[in-house]
């Protein structure tokens, strides 16, 4: 029986790879607005749009629930994150205000050509940054490189910026090409004729760059981030989860091959899943490895176990609310 | 500017610009619910007409909501770690549900905004319903957030942290309904006023909309209620206030001295150095009555407080006294309209009333950035009342300066341009019938 903190944990992981699966496939379509072109460019834009409009602020609600679960159960790991990245959450920040703000804009620009153009722009550019920096935030946290006081909470001012190392920023690499990778293989599914070859031919082209950032990330990590790049290749585990990740992964492109969209859809959300799965059971027990673990900076049981009673109370609203949404506007 | 005032400032700037958009998120969706019901009863296209465009406009206001939202999220560790380590899981369990209560209302705006063509007349009506329930539950949540900083329960404080913590006692705090209702009562006022100023700047131009006269007298409707419910709220929340933060009501009244009976000051402007508050009129016996329900009770002044545990009474007086007067004004507007109405001389058809409604239009935003004024900066020196210091809070990371003024050059930019595209939707719609296509989208 896994105990409380274990068990939020797992809550805050799962909340994570919900978010990257939908709020990060949101910010990928993002990016494929910057590179729609040939003859059908206007048709891929409007597509793109059409399927992120009636669900990306629903979709963003993840990211919040992570935050608020990382502050409630694990408060230390999160002032001394946001104390150590400032500079790069406040980026992910502003990246995620203005790709927000210019969505709605450019949705609902009423005939104004200037917002309307300008918007548009900063929606593709805001779309690219912000994946970008919360790969960055999420791979200095993985790094092993913030040390903290377990006792006062306070972060000793590190010699190197903890996110302004290649293994942060390979990370942050890899989150974007996951979120547009992710999107394109959406894409395949919502869309038909050529309109969705292009998303296909778009969606191989995402899914080789993911493996390719993948594996320098875990050789970097294996060197940089012992912490966990130790873990994550060489336990009794590796071999078998990375096997299985792989597999997964080119089962995916081959699906995409085959032209079987939904189980390719189903494969790279799998394949995400994985990811942070592997992710989490390396990093395990550390919440803010080398000195914050799930022992030594959970917060009183009582907390714990309420927050938890509302999480389960709060799912039984939710799943039906997002199956009602997801059947209303999506196949 | 130091790194403490900085933080103060951009928290301040960020919650002062979240705090709009919030309001309408709660407000403006029960406007849209009840004109898409006055649609269904009596098939009048007009009101369809009406609820659609006020959703367009909503669905700006929406976006820049969430967004600046997530920012707060954030900000309260980026500027406030140590009061996040030590308070978050006191105030964690109101924040959780929060968190669903977004959930429930992005879920269903999404339904409302994008659904009109997909669900069933009733069952869009129905998304209406849940987009404003999410949000009117997100703001009673996150007041109970700060009810809790206002009179800390349900833990107790050791050295540097919170221990014995009782989360549902520290939900439930006394300062949490009352103010939480006052808050409710602030968004209605204020978009309900806001509303109701813009549909009668245009009417002035085009008198006869129809559309615009049935905007304006529903949005006067949920206002002017409002006003009237809201100062009496306002003075069970203060008697509240007088019991669990002596200083700040002594700091918002500008009193100085104990007094017993005390007089209630009007005005007036304190001089915290000389410790009088000069030019205000006094009314004999009122604030003994208001705060404590007794003609001869005895009100505590700042001078029984130590120094250094003074909030700025300047501002606190002064943002109270703006407050207060905007309640009394908007009061007096609603009633004027009640008698307009009562002597069948409708108010859309009087010039100078809607006049008088442009120049109100920004007031309730206004107040309710003047109420958190009192709030928050009359709880200075403390950020959890009587327990932590806000400089003992503050991030060890240096040159906020640097954000502060980022994120304020971002709030002017995305407040411009909202405010650029409004003003096309709200004139767009005094063209007759123009053909749009459906769901807002190009
Ligand atoms: C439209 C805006 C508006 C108007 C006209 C009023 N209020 Fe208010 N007031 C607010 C908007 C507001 C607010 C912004 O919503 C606050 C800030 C915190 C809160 O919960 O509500 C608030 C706070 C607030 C507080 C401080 C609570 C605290 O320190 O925690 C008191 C004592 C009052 N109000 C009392 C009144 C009285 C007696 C009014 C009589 C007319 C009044 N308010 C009108
Ligand atoms: C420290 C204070 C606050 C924090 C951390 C905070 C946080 C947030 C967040 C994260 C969101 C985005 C939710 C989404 O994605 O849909 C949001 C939206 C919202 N907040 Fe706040 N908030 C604060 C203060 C307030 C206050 C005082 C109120 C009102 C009383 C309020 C009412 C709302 C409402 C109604 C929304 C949704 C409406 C919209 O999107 O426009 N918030 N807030
Ligand atoms: C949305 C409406 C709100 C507005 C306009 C507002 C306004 C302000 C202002 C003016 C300050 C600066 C006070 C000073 O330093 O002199 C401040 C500080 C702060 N507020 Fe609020 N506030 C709001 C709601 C909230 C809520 C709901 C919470 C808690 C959940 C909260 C938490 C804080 C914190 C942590 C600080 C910084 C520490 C401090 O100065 O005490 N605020 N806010």
């Amino acid at each position: 029986m896994p105990d409380l903190p274990q068990l939020v944990g797992a809550v805050i992981l799962v909340a994570m790879i919900v978010y990257v699966a939908s709020g990060g496939a949101d910010f990928g379509s993002g990016v494929w607005e910057l590179f729609a072109r040939g003859p059908r460019g206007q048709q891929q834009v409007r597509a793109l749009r059409v399927a992120i409009a009636p669900i990306w602020e629903a979709n963003h609600v993840w990211l919040i629930l992570v935050v608020v679960l990382l502050f409630v159960c694990f408060p230390a790991a999160f002032a001394a994150i946001m104390v150590a990245l400032h500079l790069p959450v406040t980026l992910m920040l502003v990246g995620i205000v203005l790709r927000g703000a210019a969505f709605a804009f450019q949705s609902y620009a009423a005939g104004d050509h200037a917002i309307e153009r300008h918007s548009v722009r900063l929606f593709r550019v805001a779309s690219m940054i912000t994946p970008m920096a919360l790969g960055v935030v999420a791979g200095a946290v993985a790094g092993g490189h913030i040390r903290v006081d377990a006792a006062t909470g306070a972060v000793a001012p590190g010699a190197v910026r903890p996110w302004l190392l290649p293994f942060p920023l390979l990370v942050g690499l890899m989150t974007l090409s996951l979120c547009t990778y992710l999107a394109a293989v959406y894409m395949t599914v919502e869309t038909e004729g050529p309109l969705r070859e292009d998303f296909r031919r778009r969606a191989l082209v995402a899914g080789c760059a993911v493996g390719a950032v993948a594996l320098p990330a875990a050789f970097v990590a294996h060197s940089e981030a012992p912490v966990i790049g130790v873990p994550l290749l060489a336990s009794a585990w590796s071999v078998p989860f990375h096997v299985t990740t792989g597999v997964v992964a080119v089962a995916a492109l081959v699906a995409l091959g085959r032209r079987s969209f939904r189980t390719a859809r189903f494969l790279a959300i799998a394949q995400t899943a994985l990811i942070l799965i592997g992710w989490g059971v390396a990093q395990y027990p550390f919440v803010l490895a080398p000195d914050l673990d799930v022992g030594n900076c959970a917060a009183d049981p009582a907390v714990l176990a309420a927050t938890l009673i509302v999480l389960g109370a709060g799912t039984v609203l939710l799943v039906p609310a997002f199956v009602c949404l997801y059947r209303v506007f999506k196949q | 500017m130091s790194d403490l005032l900085a933080a103060r400032s951009l928290m301040a700037l960020s919650l002062a610009f979240h705090i709009v958009f919030a309001a309408a998120g709660i407000a403006m969706p029960l406007l849209m619910v009840v004109a898409e019901g006055r649609w269904l009863r009596t098939g009048d296209p007009v009101w369809l007409d009406l609820c659609k465009r006020w959703s367009k406009g909503t669905a700006i206001l929406f976006a820049v909501g969430a967004v600046s939202g997530t920012v707060l999220s954030f900000q309260l560790g980026l500027l406030w770690p140590e009061f996040m380590r030590q308070a978050g899981p006191v105030i964690g369990l109101p924040f959780a549900m929060e968190g669903f209560a977004f959930f429930l209302e992005a879920i269903c705006l999404g339904l409302y905004l994008y659904g009109w063509q997909k669900l069933r007349p009733r069952t869009h009506q129905l998304a209406g319903v849940g987009v404003m329930l999410g949000g009117i539950a997100s703001g009673v949540f996150v007041i109970a957030a700060n009810a809790w900083m206002n009179g800390p329960r349900g833990c107790r404080h050791a050295g540097d942290r919170f221990v014995d913590v009782d989360p549902i006692a520290a939900m439930c705090t006394p300062m949490w309904l009352p103010q939480a209702a006052h808050m409710l009562l602030a968004t209605f006022l204020a978009v309900g006023f806001g509303a109701a100023g813009v549909h009668a700047l245009v009417l002035l131009r085009h008198p006869a909309s129809s559309l615009h006269r049935r905007a304006l007298v529903l949005a006067l409707q949920v206002g002017g209620i409002s006003a009237v419910l809201l100062p009496l709220s306002g003075d069970v929340l203060a008697k509240f206030v007088a019991e669990l933060q002596p200083v700040k009501l002594a700091a918002m009244e500008g009193l100085f001295a104990s007094e017993q009976p005390a007089a209630l000051r009007i005005g007036g402007w304190p001089d915290e150095e000389a410790a009088v508050t000069r030019y205000a009129i006094e009314i004999p016996y009122l604030l003994s009555f208001l705060a404590y329900g007794e003609l001869d009770a005895k009100v505590r002044g700042l001078e029984e407080f130590p120094r250094d545990e003074w909030p700025p009474v300047l501002i606190t007086h002064v943002a109270f006294q703006v407050m207060v007067a905007i309640g009394v004004l908007l009061l007096a507007v609603s009633v004027a309209a009640a008698f307009l109405a009562w002597r069948r001389r409708a108010p859309v058809d009087q010039r100078w009333f809607l006049k008088l409604l442009v120049y109100c239009a920004p007031l309730g935003f206004l107040g309710i950035e003047a109420g958190w004024v009192v709030t928050e900066v009359g709880r200075q020196p403390w950020i959890v009342q009587g327990v932590l210091r806000t400089s003992e809070c503050v991030t060890p990371v240096t040159n906020l300066l640097v954000p502060f003024c980022g994120f304020t050059l971002l709030y002017v930019v995305l407040a411009c341009v909202v405010f650029r595209l409004m003003r096309r939707h709200v004139f767009q719609s005094a063209e007759p019938a123009l053909q749009e296509p459906e769901d807002g989208h190009a």
